[in-house]
C-alpha cells in the first residue's frame, strides 16, 4: 500500500518531467522487472523521507545563519545535545532497519536463481506449467541462444512466449560478458566454464533491446541482440521458421560461429549437434579437449599423478585465439599486428565495420566489398538481402542491434 | 631498423618503431604541445637561474610541506590529462548515433575509458588525499616533519614514476583497453596480449608502492609525533580521518600489489591465477581487486570528510558540533569499509543471503556517513557562517554528496542493482560521491590551505566562479546519467543506435564543458592570485581566523613548522590558545634538529621509471639492469647515516625575528 | 634517547607558575619518540596482508590440478622438514645474536649473525633444489593453478628470506664499520622482526601447503 501511494507521488512529477523519454527501468514489461522497479520506488521513496529534509534544512541553515544575518542566534561554545546526538544516529538507523528488512526480502524473492512463483501481481504461477529453458551463450561479440527443448539455435535474438516463465542458463565462451534485457529482469554475469541462472517472465508482446552489459573488447558496443515476445501461436511460428532455415548447428559450425566478428545478422539454426551448449559450458567445444566437468572429477578424486603431461595440452583453452590466429578482444600494440593508435580496425570488427555504405535492408552486393585477407571474412554467415529478418512480423520498437546499420565514416 | 631481427629483438624488445604514433594528429599535436611546454618551462628554468633552487629546496627536500605541494602540483597535471579524456568520451558518446559512428573507433575509446579511470582514481585524487595530509597533518599535530622525511620523498617521487609510466603509453604504444580495474580473461595474456595492461600494472604497481610506504609513514606521524597534551580524542578531526585513511591504506594496498602481481605472473610467465583453463579463477581476481578497492573510496572520501569538518567550525566561527560522535562515525566506517566489497558484483549470481548480508552491511555505512552529515549542519546551527571560497564548497558538496549517497543506497539494494549495474545510473552515482565529495573536498582543501603553503589568499572571485562552474557542470554532466541509466543504458558504449537518447547526451557533454570553465577557472584563480599576491598577502598566519595548531605558526611556515612545539589542551588548541590569552615567545630560541634533503628518492624514481618501461616492452637486459641499479642504489643509501642537521639557534632567531616584526607592523 | 622516549607528555607536564595555562614548551622538554620501529611493524602488518592474500588464493586454487599432479604426488615432507629446521634454526641463532648485542658483544654477535646467515642459505638451497626438482618432472608453475599458487606462495617466502641475507650481510658490515650504535641497533632490531616474520610465516606455509597438502 505505501509502495503504491510512493510509487505514484515519484512517478507524477518523474514523469511529468521526462515523458518522451523511454525509461524502460521505469515501464517494464516483465514481472521480474516491474517488481524491480517496484523496488527502487519504494527504497528512493524510504531514503527521500531523510534526504530531502536534510538538503532542505543544509540550505536554511546556510542562509538563515549568514554572516550578514545578525539576528539570527550566535552560539560559538554550543557544541554537544544528547538528544540531537541520539536523533541523528537513529533517524538514518531506522531508515536502514527498514531497508535492510525490504532488502533481505526482497533479495530472497527476487534471486535470479530461484523459479518464479507468479506471473505477474495478479496472476500466480498456473499449476503444471513448463517454463521454457534458453541456454545462452555470449560469444565475441554476438549472443547464441539455444532452445534444447525446441532443439533449434538463433543468434541475436530470442522470443518467447507471453506469460510463460523463461529459465535462462547462461555462460560465456572467452570473456565475462553480462545478459541483460531491462526490460524483461536484472542482468546476471555471464563467464566462460561457469553457468548462471535467470528465472523471468514477459507479460507484454513486443520487441526488446537485450545487449551485453559488461565490457568484452572491440565489438562490445554492437554486442545486442533482440527479445521478442509472442502470444503461443506467434512463438510456435517463431520455431517453426528456425526450423525451416535448414541450417544446422555443428561443432564445426559453431567453431566457425565462435570467432570474433560483430553486427553479426540474426540467424536461425534448424537443428543442434547433441550436447553442444554443454561442450561450450565445460571449453571443450573443440575436438580432442577435456571438459572441465571430467577435469574436476580427475582433481576431485587427487589428480592425475606425475605421469599427466598429456592432460596439460588438452585443458588449454585460453590459446586458442591465438592458435587461430584471431585477435584478443583487448590486444593493443606489441600483441595486435596494428601500429599504434593506428585508424585500423581490430580483427573481429573488419568485415562489417569497414564495409561501405550499407543500408539495412537495400539488398546491396556484400560479397563484392568483402575485405579478404582476414579469416573472420569468412566465418560471417552470409547476410544478403532480406536479413533484416523483420519476417516475424513483429514491430522493432526500438533500436534491434542486429541490424547492421552503415557504419559509414569510420575510417575516412 | 636493424637488418637482423634477432638482435633487433635482443635491444630493444617488442619495441618498433610502430609503437609511436606518427601517423596520428592528435597524439602527434598533443606530442608537440608537451614538448614545447616542456622546452619553455626548461628553457625558464634555466634563464632565471631556478635549477639549484628547484633542485635543492623541491627534488630533493624532506620537508612534508614542499612534499605535500608537489604531490597537488602532479594531482592538477594530471586532473589535466584524464578530464582531456573524459571531454572526448563525452563528445564521443554525443555524437556517435546511427550512421555516425564518432571520431573515435572502439579501440581508442576504450583505451580512453580505462585510462580516464585509472588516471582520476591514482593520479588525481590518490595525489590530491597524499598531498593535503602530507601538508597538513604534522602541521596539527604540532610536528617539525614526518616520521620517515627520506621515505615521504621516495613515495613522492614512486608516484610520479606511475604516472609518467601512465603518460608514456600515450606516446610510446598503447594504453589498456580493460576498463579501469582490468577485469581478467579480458586482460590476461590471451585476451590482452600487447603492451596496453603492462602498462597499467606496472604504472599501479609502482605509484601503490610509494602509497603504501606514504600511508606507513603518516600512521608512524601521527601516533608517535603529535604534540604534548593532544591525547588521541583532542586530535583534529582532519588528523583523525587522516589516520583512518592511512591505516585502510596499509590494510588495503598489499592486497592491490598481491593482485597485480599475480596478474603480471599470468602474463609474464603464464600461471594460471586468472585463467579460464587449468585450474585458473578470473573471479577470484575480481574478488581480491575489490578488497582493496572498496576500501579505496573510503581512504579518498574520509579526508575529505575531515577537509569539511575544519571548514565548516571555520567558517561558520563555531566549535564542531558532536566531535566524539565524528570521530567514531569515522572509526566505523573504516572497520565496514572492508565488509562490503562484495557489492560491487552482485551480478555475479551469489547467493541470496551473500548478497543481502553485503547489501545491508553496505546499507549501515550510510549511519555513520549521515550521522556527520548532521554533525556538520549542527555546527552551521547557531554559527555565523562566513560564506568564503570554502564554504561555498562545502555547501555544494553537502547538497550533491546527499544525493550520491542516496542513489549508493538505492545500488546496494541487490534486486536493485540488478538492473542498475553496469548502467550509467552507476557512473552518475560514483562520480557524484568521488566530484561531489573527494574533489569538492580537495578543492575546498586547497583554498583553505593554500594561505598556509604560499602566504597570500586564493583570489575569491575566480574561486567563486571556478565553484560554480563545477557545481552547475557536474550537475548538467551527470543528472542525464542518471536518467539513461533509468533509459538502459549500459556503460562503456562507443556507439548507440537510438538517436533519441542523444539530447542526453549532447546535455551531459555540455556539463562536461562547464566542467572545464571550471577546471580554467581555478588555474586562473592561481594565475590572478599570484599576480595579486601582495594584495592578498597573509602576515599573521592565521587569515581565517582558524581553530587547529597549523594556523599558530606562519605563512607559509619555517622548515622548522614551529620554533617551540605548542602544548595543547583542547582539540582546538590554536583556538583555546587565542581565547586564553596566549602569546607568542619571542626570545629564547635554541637550534632544531631536523632531516636532511636527499636525491635517492628521486634516483630511484626515475631508475623505476627506466624498470618499468622495460619490463613492459621485454627488453631484459635494460631491465635487469635497471633492477639492479635499484638495488645498488637502495644498499648504498644505507650507508649514508648523516642524514639530519641543526638549524643554528641564530638562524631560529632571525626567522623568529622577522615574524615578530612583521606582526607588530600590522598592528 | 632512552631517558625521555619512555612516556609520552602531556599539557600536565608543563603547569606554568599558579593556574596560567603553559601554550609552548620553551624549555625543549618535549622530544617525540622515534617512529621506527612502529613504522617497520606497520610494513610488516602489510607484508603481512600480501601473504594473507597469496595464502587466501592458495585455499581457492589449492585443489584445481588440472588433470595433472597433486602435493600427494609432489612433495617430500622429510626434505620440507629439514628445511623447516634450517629455518628454525635460524631463528634461534639470529635470537642468540641479539643477546650478545645486549651485551655489546661486536664480535660474538657478528658470528652468530653469520650462522644465521648461513642457516638462511641453506634454507634456499634447499628451496631451490626443490623447485628445480618439480620443474624437472613436469610440475611448473604453468601446469595448473595449484601449481601456480604453491610456486608464488612459498616462492614469494623464498624471495623474502634472500632479501633477508642480502640485508643480514649488509648489516653486518655496516657493525663492522660503524660499531654498534644506536642507529645499527635499531636495524639489527628491525632485521630480527622481519627474520622472525618469515619464520612464523614459513610454520603457516609448512603447516597449510605441506602438511594437510600430503596428510
Amino acid at each position: 500500500m505505501t509502495v503504491r501511494i510512493l510509487r505514484t507521488l515519484l512517478l507524477l512529477p518523474v514523469f511529468g518531467l521526462l515523458s518522451g523519454c523511454n525509461m524502460v527501468l521505469m515501464r517494464p514489461s516483465g514481472d521480474i522487472a516491474m517488481r524491480q522497479r517496484d523496488l527502487i520506488l519504494a527504497s528512493t521513496g524510504l531514503m527521500l523521507l531523510i534526504i530531502i529534509p536534510v538538503i532542505l534544512v543544509t540550505l536554511f541553515f546556510a542562509w538563515h545563519y549568514r554572516q550578514s544575518n545578525k539576528e539570527a542566534a550566535y552560539e560559538p561554545d554550543w557544541h554537544h545535545s544528547t538528544h540531537l546526538e541520539v536523533l541523528i544516529w537513529s533517524a538514518p538507523l531506522v531508515i536502514v532497519i527498514a531497508l535492510g528488512a525490504l532488502t533481505w526480502i526482497s533479495t530472497h524473492t527476487l534471486d535470479p536463481y530461484r523459479p518464479l512463483s507468479r506471473l505477474d501481481a495478479s496472476r500466480p504461477l498456473p499449476k503444471d506449467v513448463k517454463p521454457l529453458v534458453i541456454e545462452v551463450v555470449a560469444l565475441d561479440w554476438k549472443w547464441l541462444f539455444f532452445y534444447p527443448d525446441q532443439g533449434i539455435a538463433t543468434v541475436n535474438e530470442i522470443a518467447a512466449p507471453v506469460d510463460v516463465p523463461i529459465t535462462f542458463k547462461i555462460t560465456a565462451a572467452t570473456v565475462m560478458n553480462s545478459f541483460f534485457i531491462p526490460a524483461l529482469a536484472g542482468q546476471i554475469y555471464a563467464m566462460p566454464g561457469m553457468e548462471t541462472k535467470l528465472h523471468a517472465v514477459i507479460n507484454k508482446p513486443g520487441t526488446f533491446e537485450g545487449m551485453s552489459a559488461n565490457y568484452s573488447g572491440s565489438g562490445f558496443s554492437r554486442m545486442n541482440f533482440r527479445f521478442v515476445g509472442l502470444d503461443q501461436a506467434g512463438f510456435d511460428e517463431w520455431v517453426a521458421k528456425a526450423k525451416a532455415a535448414n541450417k544446422p548447428l555443428s561443432r564445426d559450425a559453431y567453431l566457425e560461429l565462435e570467432r570474433p566478428s560483430e553486427r553479426e545478422p540474426v540467424t536461425f539454426f534448424s537443428s543442434v549437434a547433441p550436447g553442444l551448449y554443454g561442450q561450450v559450458l565445460n571449453m571443450c567445444a573443440v575436438p580432442g579437449k577435456m571438459c572441465m566437468h571430467e577435469m574436476m572429477a580427475i582433481d576431485a578424486k587427487g589428480g592425475a599423478g606425475k605421469d599427466s603431461h598429456a592432460n596439460r595440452a588438452r585443458l588449454e583453452y585460453d590459446n586458442r585465439y591465438a592458435e587461430r590466429g584471431d585477435e584478443g578482444n583487448a590486444a593493443t600494440v606489441g600483441g595486435s599486428g596494428r601500429s599504434s593508435h593506428s585508424p585500423e580496425q581490430p580483427q573481429g570488427m573488419k568485415p562489417k565495420s569497414i564495409a561501405p555504405e550499407v543500408k539495412p535492408h537495400s539488398g546491396a552486393d556484400h560479397s563484392g566489398h568483402d575485405h579478404s585477407g582476414h579469416a573472420t571474412g569468412d566465418a560471417t554467415p552470409a547476410a544478403p538481402a532480406g536479413d533484416g529478418t523483420k519476417s516475424d512480423g513483429t514491430k522493432s520498437d526500438g533500436p534491434a542491434g542486429a541490424d547492421p546499420v552503415a557504419p559509414g565514416q569510420l575510417n575516412k | 631498423m636493424f637488418s637482423n631481427p634477432d638482435l633487433q629483438k635482443l635491444l630493444f624488445g617488442r619495441l618498433t618503431l610502430d609503437a609511436v604514433p606518427l601517423h596520428e594528429p592528435i597524439l602527434l599535436i598533443t606530442f608537440a604541445m608537451v614538448g614545447l611546454g616542456g622546452l619553455a618551462v626548461l628553457g625558464g628554468l634555466t634563464y632565471f637561474r631556478l635549477w639549484g633552487p628547484l633542485w635543492r629546496d623541491w627534488f630533493t627536500s624532506v620537508d612534508h610541506k614542499k612534499i605535500g605541494i608537489m604531490y597537488i602540483v602532479l594531482a592538477l597535471v594530471m586532473l589535466l590529462r584524464g578530464f582531456a579524456d573524459a571531454l572526448m568520451m563525452r563528445a564521443q558518446q554525443a555524437m556517435a548515433f546511427g550512421p555516425n559512428e564518432g571520431y573515435l573507433p572502439p579501440h581508442h575509446y576504450d583505451q580512453i575509458f580505462t585510462a580516464h579511470g585509472v588516471i582520476m582514481i591514482f593520479f588525481v585524487a590518490m595525489p590530491l588525499v597524499t598531498g593535503l595530509m602530507n601538508f597538513v597533518v604534522p602541521l596539527q599535530i604540532g610536528a617539525r616533519d614526518v616520521a620517515f622525511p627520506f621515505l615521504n620523498n621516495f613515495s613522492f617521487w614512486m608516484t610520479v614514476a606511475g604516472a609518467v609510466t601512465v603518460m608514456a603509453s600515450l606516446f610510446v604504444g598503447e594504453f589498456a583497453r580493460t576498463g579501469w580495474l582490468a577485469y581478467p580473461p579480458l586482460s590476461g595474456p590471451a585476451m590482452s596480449p600487447g603492451v596496453g595492461v603492462d602498462y597499467y600494472i606496472w604504472a599501479l604497481q609502482i605509484a601503490g608502492i610509494g602509497t603504501l610506504l606514504s600511508g606507513i609513514n603518516l600512521i608512524a606521524t601521527i601516533v608517535k609525533m603529535r604534540a604534548p597534551g593532544m591525547g588521541m580524542m583532542r586530535m583534529p578531526i582532519f588528523t583523525w580521518t587522516a589516520l583512518c585513511t592511512n591505516i585502510l591504506i596499509v590494510a588495503a594496498f598489499p592486497i592491490l600489489t598481491a593482485v597485480l602481481a599475480m596478474l603480471s605472473l599470468d602474463r609474464y610467465v603464464g600461471t594460471h591465477f586468472f585463467s579460464n583453463d587449468l585450474g585458473g579463477n578470473p573471479m577470484m581476481y575480481v574478488n581480491l581487486i575489490w578488497i582493496w578497492g572498496h576500501p579505496e573510496v573510503y581512504i579518498l572520501i574520509l579526508p575529505a570528510f575531515g577537509v569539511f569538518s575544519e571548514i565548516t567550525a571555520t567558517f561558520s566561527r563555531k566549535r564542531l558540533f558532536g566531535y566524539a560522535s565524528m570521530v567514531y562515525a569515522t572509526v566505523v566506517i573504516t572497520i565496514l569499509s572492508y565488509l562490503v566489497w562484495l557489492h560491487h558484483f552482485f551480478t555475479m549470481g551469489s547467493g541470496a543471503s551473500v548478497n543481502s548480508f553485503f547489501g545491508i552491511t553496505t546499507m549501515i555505512i550510510s549511519i555513520p556517513t549521515g550521522a556527520k552529515i548532521f554533525n556538520w549542519l549542527f555546527t552551521m546551527y547557531k554559527g555565523r557562517i562566513d560564506f568564503d571560497v570554502p564554504m561555498l564548497w562545502t555547501v555544494g558538496f553537502m547538497v550533491t554528496f546527499t544525493v550520491g549517497g542516496m542513489t549508493g543506497v538505492l545500488l546496494a539494494v541487490p534486486p536493485a542493482d540488478f538492473v542498475l549495474h553496469n548502467s550509467l545510473f552507476l557512473i552518475a552515482h560514483f562520480h557524484n560521491v568521488i566530484i561531489g565529495g573527494v574533489l569538492f573536498g580537495m578543492l575546498a582543501g586547497i583554498t583553505y590551505w593554500f594561505p598556509k603553503a604560499f602566504g597570500y589568499k586564493l583570489d575569491a572571485f575566480w574561486g567563486k566562479m571556478s565553484f560554480w562552474f563545477w557545481l552547475t557542470g557536474f550537475w548538467f554532466a551527470f543528472m542525464p546519467l542518471y536518467i539513461l541509466g533509468l533509459m538502459g543504458v549500459t556503460r562503456r558504449v562507443q556507439h548507440f543506435d537510438d538517436p533519441s537518447l542523444q539530447i542526453w547526451f549532447v546535455i551531459a557533454a555540455f556539463g562536461a564543458f562547464l566542467i572545464l570553465l571550471g577546471i580554467a577557472s581555478f588555474i586562473v584563480t592561481l594565475v590572478v592570485s599570484f599576480l595579486k599576491r601582495e594584495e592578498l598577502r597573509d602576515l599573521t598566519g592565521d587569515p581565517w581566523n582558524g581553530r587547529t595548531l597549523e594556523w599558530a605558526t606562519s605563512s607559509p611556515p619555517p622548515d622548522y613548522n614551529f620554533a617551540f612545539t605548542p602544548v595543547v589542551h583542547d582539540h582546538d588548541a590554536w583556538w583555546d590558545m587565542k581565547k586564553r590569552g596566549y602569546v607568542r615567545p619571542v626570545s629564547g630560541f635554541s637550534k632544531i634538529h631536523m632531516p636532511r634533503g636527499t636525491a635517492t628518492g628521486l634516483i630511484l624514481g626515475m631508475i623505476s621509471i627506466v624498470f618499468s618501461f622495460a619490463m613492459i616492452w621485454y627488453i631484459w637486459w635494460l631491465a635487469a639492469l635497471t633492477f639492479a641499479a635499484l638495488v645498488v642504489v637502495t644498499i648504498g643509501h644505507t650507508f649514508n647515516y648523516a642524514r639530519d642537521f641543526y638549524i643554528h639557534a641564530d638562524e631560529v632567531v632571525r626567522t623568529e625575528n622577522a615574524r615578530t616584526a612583521l606582526l607588530a607592523e600590522r598592528v | 634517547m632512552a631517558a625521555h622516549s619512555t612516556a609520552a607528555l602531556t599539557a600536565d607536564d608543563f603547569k606554568g607558575p599558579g593556574d596560567t595555562p603553559v601554550f609552548v614548551d620553551t624549555h625543549g622538554k618535549h622530544h617525540p619518540e622515534g617512529g621506527t620501529m612502529l613504522g617497520f611493524w606497520l610494513y610488516l602488518m602489510s607484508d603481512c596482508l600480501i601473504f594473507a592474500a597469496l595464502f587466501a588464493v592458495y585455499a581457492v586454487l589449492g585443489r584445481n590440478y588440472a588433470a595433472g599432479p597433486s602435493p600427494k604426488d609432489l612433495f617430500d615432507l622429510k626434505l620440507v622438514a629439514l628445511n623447516t629446521s634450517m629455518l628454525l634454526f635460524s631463528s634461534i641463532t639470529y635470537g642468540f645474536a641479539m643477546l650478545e648485542m645486549e651485551k655489546e658483544k661486536r664480535g660474538r654477535m657478528q658470528l652468530w649473525l653469520a650462522v644465521t646467515g648461513l642457516f638462511g642459505l641453506c634454507f634456499i638451497g634447499l628451496e631451490l633444489y626443490e623447485f628445480q626438482h618439480l620443474i624437472h618432472e613436469g610440475a611448473t608453475p604453468q601446469r595448473s593453478a595449484f601449481l601456480s599458487a604453491f610456486f608464488t606462495l612459498v616462492g614469494t617466502h623464498g624471495l623474502h628470506v634472500s632479501l633477508g641475507i642480502v640485508w643480514l650481510v649488509i648489516l653486518m658490515v655496516q657493525v663492522q664499520m660503524r660499531g654498534l650504535g644506536d642507529e645499527n641497533k635499531r636495524r639489527l632490531m628491525c632485521l630480527s622482526m622481519f627474520w622472525h616474520f618469515l619464520d612464523v610465516v614459513w610454520i603457516g606455509v609448512f603447516t597449510f601447503v605441506y602438511l594437510m597438502g600430503v596428510l
